[in-house]
Parts: C-alpha cells; structure tokens; sequence
C-alpha cells in the first residue's frame, strides 16, 4: 500500500473544490483515460482579470492525482495570475506533505494544467502534439520533439522537469513525468536528456581556474569526478572509479555497466573533455583495468 | 475496524485448523527430519504424512511432490530444469498473461538467446489453441500455462495444451497456484508433467510451495546442496510449514464443493448485483469458464486506485488491475493482453472470496459499491454525456 500522508488522504476523502465553474476565464486539461489520469482546472478571476478568486477540478486518477488537484485549487485561490504560475510541482507536494516519489507525476499534472490554463487565457499558442494516446502534454514552453510515444512527451517539457526537480536517473524521471513507464522505449533518450541537463547546469556555473597547484589541481579533478561526472555514468547503470593521478595524467577504471563496455574508449574521451573543460587543458585520461 | 476480506487470490487466512497442526513444530517438535536420531525422526513421518495428504489433494503419488518456497521458486525451476534436460532444444512457449513468476523468467532466457512465444488470449481471455499448434515445434522444450489466471480466474484447457505440447517431445508445465483447491485437479488422470502450487493461496501459511513432478519426468533440480527431496531440491525441510501444507491440502478437498456451490453463488450474486446496479461496467473474462471464486469488474470513467482506496474505508479490501496500484504506469498485462479498453481497464477491481467469506459481507460490499463508483464518476471530467440521468 502506498504511504499517503494524512494530509494527501484528507485532500483524496474530502476533495477541495470538486466541479465545473461554467463561466470560467481559464480552463486547462491535461492527460486522457488511456494514460490513467487526467485532470482539468477551472479558475474563475476577479474583474480586474489578475487575480484568481475561485478554482474548481475534474480529475480522473488515483488517490494522488485527486488530492493534488483538490490541493492546486487551494493553493492558487487569491493568488495573481504571475504568481499562480510560479507555483511549482513541489510546492504541491510540499503542500502535501510529500508524495511518494512514483507519484511524483500526479504533482506535476496539476502544475501543467495551471500552466495551460493561464497560457491558453494570455492567448498563447498551444500546440498539439499528435501521440498515440494524445496526452494533451503540451503548450508554449513545451513545444519539441516527442520523447515518449506511449504518453506523448516531449523533450523540453523532460529538460524542464529534470531541471527543476534536479532529477538524476530515468527512474526518476518516470516517476514525475510517467515517460518511459510504459514500453520503456525512450529510456536511452531520456538518459540524454539527464546529461544534457546535467552538463548544462555545471557548464553554467563553473570555469575554469587560471593557475592550479598540484594539490588544488587533484581535489579539483576528484570533485570533478564526483559532482559531474560519476552521476552522469550512474544514469546509464555505470560508474568509474579513480585510480591514480600523476601530473596531467589522469588513471581511471570503469565499473558496473561502463565495465567492459564497447563504448567505454568514448566514455573516457568524455571524461577527458570535462576535465579539460573543467580542471586543466592538459589533462590526458587513461582507462585502466583494475 | 473487521475487515471484509475478499482478496483471497493475493493471498489467504491461514485456517486455525493448519495453524494448530504447525505449531508444535516450532519450539517443542523442532527436529531436522533428515536426523538420525528419534526426535528427527518423528518430525520426519509427519512431513510424510504432509506429502501423502498433498498428493491426495492433486490424484499424484507421495512421491511426486517436491516441497519449495513458494509458487515462483516451482515455476523458475521447472522452466530452469526443462532447459538443461534438452540442451539442444531453445524454445520455450508460454502465454501473455501469466503470472511474473513465469513470464519474467521467459524474457530473461529471450535475453540470453532463447526463443520464446507468448501464446494470446482472445477478448474473454481464452487461450489462442490455434496459435499453440502453430508455434509449437520440435525445438520446443517446455510449454508453460498457468491453469487458471489469477486476475480474471479465466481457466486454460491445460489437458488439451500438454497433449500439443508432448506430440513434439516437449514437457508441459502449468502454474496451478490459483486452480489448486479451487477446482477439483487430477494428475492420475492427466498427463501433464510439472505443475506448481503455493501454500498461502489455500489457507496454509507463505513461505512453502510444491513443485508436482510426474515419475519418470527427467528433472534437474534448481537448488543443489543436500540430499533433501530426494536431491531434487537441496536445503533443510521447512517442516513446520510443511506439514501446515499437508493439512491445508486435506481441508481444501473437504472444502471443494462448497467452493463450487457456496462460494460459487457469492461471487454470482456479487457481480450480478453490481451490474445490474452500476452502468457502464463490464466483467473481464465473463464469457469464459472461470475459477468459482473470482470475479474481475471493470468500471468505466474511473480509476481503480481510488476505488480500493475508498473500499478500504469500509474495511472492504479488494485488489485492481489498474496501473497506479502496482507502481507500474500501464493497466495490468492481463486485462491489456484481453483487449480491454483503455477506458475502463484502469477502473477494473478484482474480487477473490474464500470459505471464509459471509453473505454479509457480500451484501456489504453490494451496498458500498455503487456509491464509491458514483462518487469518483462524479469527480471524472470522463463519461459525463454517457452518464447522464444515471448513476
């Protein structure tokens, strides 16, 4: 049985804000059937249009999915429009109490149906992706290249979620978005789409020293290891471990899945690269086997 | 709160009865009955006495009854044993909507280079005979078909599926974990060569299974170590649980018309009272010949989740093939590889009784049901126009 705070079981027993609104400003609907929840939001805003003052649900979905609708609608009620939207999943899970982490994806469809349904009241475009199951996962910021067919994911909608919840495996990722959790297809794209953030984030807020001694040298080149590339390895089920590091040389072995692998020769030039990248321009990395 | 206990497919009450039978076998009766000595040696005729009772439950010899840990560790190694016994044969066939216990086994052995087919079901959930004829071939080892499943309770003609089976020289395996104690089996009159069964589906406790194995079935056993078993499964006899089993398999006979008379009519009355109550519900696999005590119901509009969790306030616990309640994101493979719409799969409750169940629980649940659907109908923005004026 999942283990639902008491908070998440009151908001499931006695949902918030059940129902239609039938003059609404702004309705926003999200997911399908075939996908197993679904969720749509009426908000209803004062009459200077800015200010939400009332907000009811339909959701489709299991006791998580309604509670974090019942609790969307409270959080947003006599909030801004601009302020509506920098409520995020988390901050509906938080609300919560938390959820358990394969849940994560109920928290999310609520964010996404606010967020739908203040872009589509602004009057911005709302592209539909066509996917087999028509999931409906789609607007402005979302617009790409669909990920997960099963649920009609797209890549940026993926890249933002990775990104705000500073996911680090494709388990995790089907767990907020659901991609990936049906044939598993995408899993190998979804694992890109970890690095790629992943890099990005780091290549953001690091340069590279001017000058190093031989010791801030070696502490840089561990912590390197560590903070940007051991997760990157981990997302694909491999890991490396430092063996030694002599001046600009650099001894590493592969372990678990990099272990062995064919592609192990490109892994250790992607090492090399962030390094350089990161650390010295000299640096040479060597794969050994130990 | 008492609870209305109707999930009697994930697992059983363990009677008082098989209870009072274990329990001197723990702190007074504790001998290893493979010692030599006659405090060993008196645990040893009552694990005896345990194999005779199980093989009278099933028509086989004493002999014949290998004791496990449980219904996967049979099933893993009766596919396991069938593979070394014919090296040179690399087909395995199997059916899409078996349990985990067999199906995960089979697409790892495709992962190391075997071929394996997944034999379909049409929309009731019978088995495609046609598409075993076809698929079988002299490169077969093993076929393995559950003989009851344990989501709709849809029954397999498993006699017919070991006859196709044995024309190409491959062994028949069947899954019976569900069937046994339920419908009356008989291997003296069968031909089925392995079959597994599992204690906690019959009122005996979790922890011990059977591995049925026809005499003269060349076997390769999946443990090795000691001569327990007749070396065809090493380790010390769990001989507490055991001997619940052998009791347990005593009282299921007993037990076996009321299980199609009692039990049978409770779970007509349930599922026809919530038809006729419920609109836009359907009975996954009610065209086929099923287990007496299962029934699976799908609800349309809703999710099932939801519904257990809402049962679960009335004490009524129940189970679903819905994909929120694994963990997993897809509705059951069962219900998915039947062609169950997606509309209503992840809205489909399962309800497993026992001889334990009443008719007040029963006429409970008949009560709660209908409001529960009405309640997250109500909820779904799903179904409205279909719904309309009714519940």
């Amino acid at each position: 049985m999942w283990d639902y705070t008491p908070i998440v079981k009151d908001h499931f027993l006695n949902p918030r804000n059940v129902g239609e609104i039938t003059d609404a400003d702004a309705v926003g609907e999200v997911g399908s059937l075939a996908c197993g929840d679904a969720l749509k939001l009426y908000l209803k805003l004062d009459d200077d249009k800015d200010t939400i003052i009332d907000a009811k649900f339909q959701t489709f979905g299991c006791a998580s999915a309604i509670a974090s609708s019942s609790a969307l609608t409270e959080m947003v009620k006599g909030k801004t429009l601009d302020e509506a939207l920098a409520v995020s999943n988390q901050d509906i899970a938080d609300f919560l109490g938390g959820l358990p982490e394969e849940k994560m994806h109920c928290s999310v469809m609520g964010q996404e149906a606010l967020e739908v349904a203040i872009f589509k009241y602004r009057g911005m475009d709302i592209p539909q992706h066509d996917s087999e199951h028509d999931h409906g996962h789609a607007y402005p910021d979302y617009e790409g290249e669909i990920v997960c067919k099963c649920f009609g994911i797209t890549d940026t909608f993926l890249k933002k979620v990775i990104e705000t919840n500073s996911l680090t495996t494709a388990e995790q990722v089907t767990n907020f978005t659901k991609a990936g959790g049906a044939c598993g297809g995408c899993i190998p794209k979804i694992k890109e789409l970890i690095a790629q953030v992943l890099g990005e984030a780091a290549a953001q807020t690091r340069v590279r020293p001017e000058k190093l001694s031989n010791m801030k040298k070696m502490q840089l080149i561990q912590e390197v290891l560590e903070r940007d590339i051991r997760p990157l390895l981990w997302a694909d089920g491999g890991d490396l471990e430092l063996i030694d590091i002599d001046g600009a040389k650099v001894q590493v072995a592969f372990r678990k899945a990099c272990a062995g692998c064919a592609s192990s020769g490109n892994t250790a030039r992607m090492v090399e690269a962030k390094l350089r990248d990161l650390v010295a321009e000299d640096i040479v990395v060597e794969e050994v086997s130990q | 709160m008492k609870e209305i206990y109707l999930d009697n497919n994930a697992t059983t009450k363990v009677d008082e009865a098989v209870f009072e039978e274990m329990r001197p076998y723990f702190c007074e009766l504790y001998g290893n009955p493979s010692s030599m000595h006659f405090f060993g040696g008196q645990v040893q005729s009552k694990v005896n006495e345990a194999r005779v009772r199980v093989a009278e439950l099933l028509g086989a010899s004493p002999d014949e009854i290998i004791f496990t840990a449980c219904g996967t560790e049979s099933d893993n190694a009766a596919i396991r044993s069938a593979l070394e016994v014919f090296p040179d044969r690399r087909h395995i066939i199997t059916s899409r909507v078996e349990h985990p216990a067999v199906l995960t086994q089979c697409r790892n052995l495709r992962q190391k280079g075997y071929r394996v087919t997944e034999i379909g079901v049409d929309g009731a959930g019978r088995l495609d005979i046609e598409e075993l004829k076809a698929a079988i071939d002299t490169d077969t080892a093993i076929v393995s078909l559950m003989w009851a499943n344990n989501e709709t309770g849809v029954i397999f003609p498993v006699e017919e599926a070991a006859a196709i089976a044995q024309s190409k020289g491959a062994l028949f395996h069947s899954d019976a974990v569900q069937a046994i104690g339920k419908i009356p089996i008989n291997m003296a009159a069968s031909t089925i060569d392995m079959l597994s069964l599992s204690g906690h589906k019959l009122h005996a406790p979790k922890g011990i299974g059977v591995l049925y194995l026809r005499r003269g079935t060349p076997f390769r056993p999946f443990l090795v170590g000691g001569h327990q078993e007749k070396s065809r499964r090493a380790g010390t006899e769990n001989a507490a649980a055991i001997i619940a089993l052998g009791k347990a398999c005593q009282l299921a006979g007993q037990h076996m018309e009321a299980e199609n008379t009692t039990v049978k009519a409770m779970r007509d009355h349930l599922q026809d009272a919530l038809m006729t109550a419920i609109p836009h519900a359907r009975i996954n696999g009610g065209g086929a010949e099923r287990l007496p005590n299962t029934t699976s119901i799908a609800f349309e509009f809703v999710e099932g989740e939801a519904i257990l969790l809402l049962l679960s306030e009335f004490g009524i616990c129940a189970s679903s093939g819905s994909a929120c309640t694994s963990g997993s994101l897809e509705p059951s493979h069962v219900l998915r590889a039947m062609g169950v719409p997606f509309t209503c799969a992840h809205g489909s409750i399962r309800f497993s009784l026992s001889r334990y169940t009443t008719e007040a629980e029963i006429a409970t649940v008949i009560r709660e049901m209908p409001p529960i659907i009405a309640r997250l109908r109500q909820m779904s923005p799903f179904g409205r126009e279909h719904l309309a004026g009714k519940a």
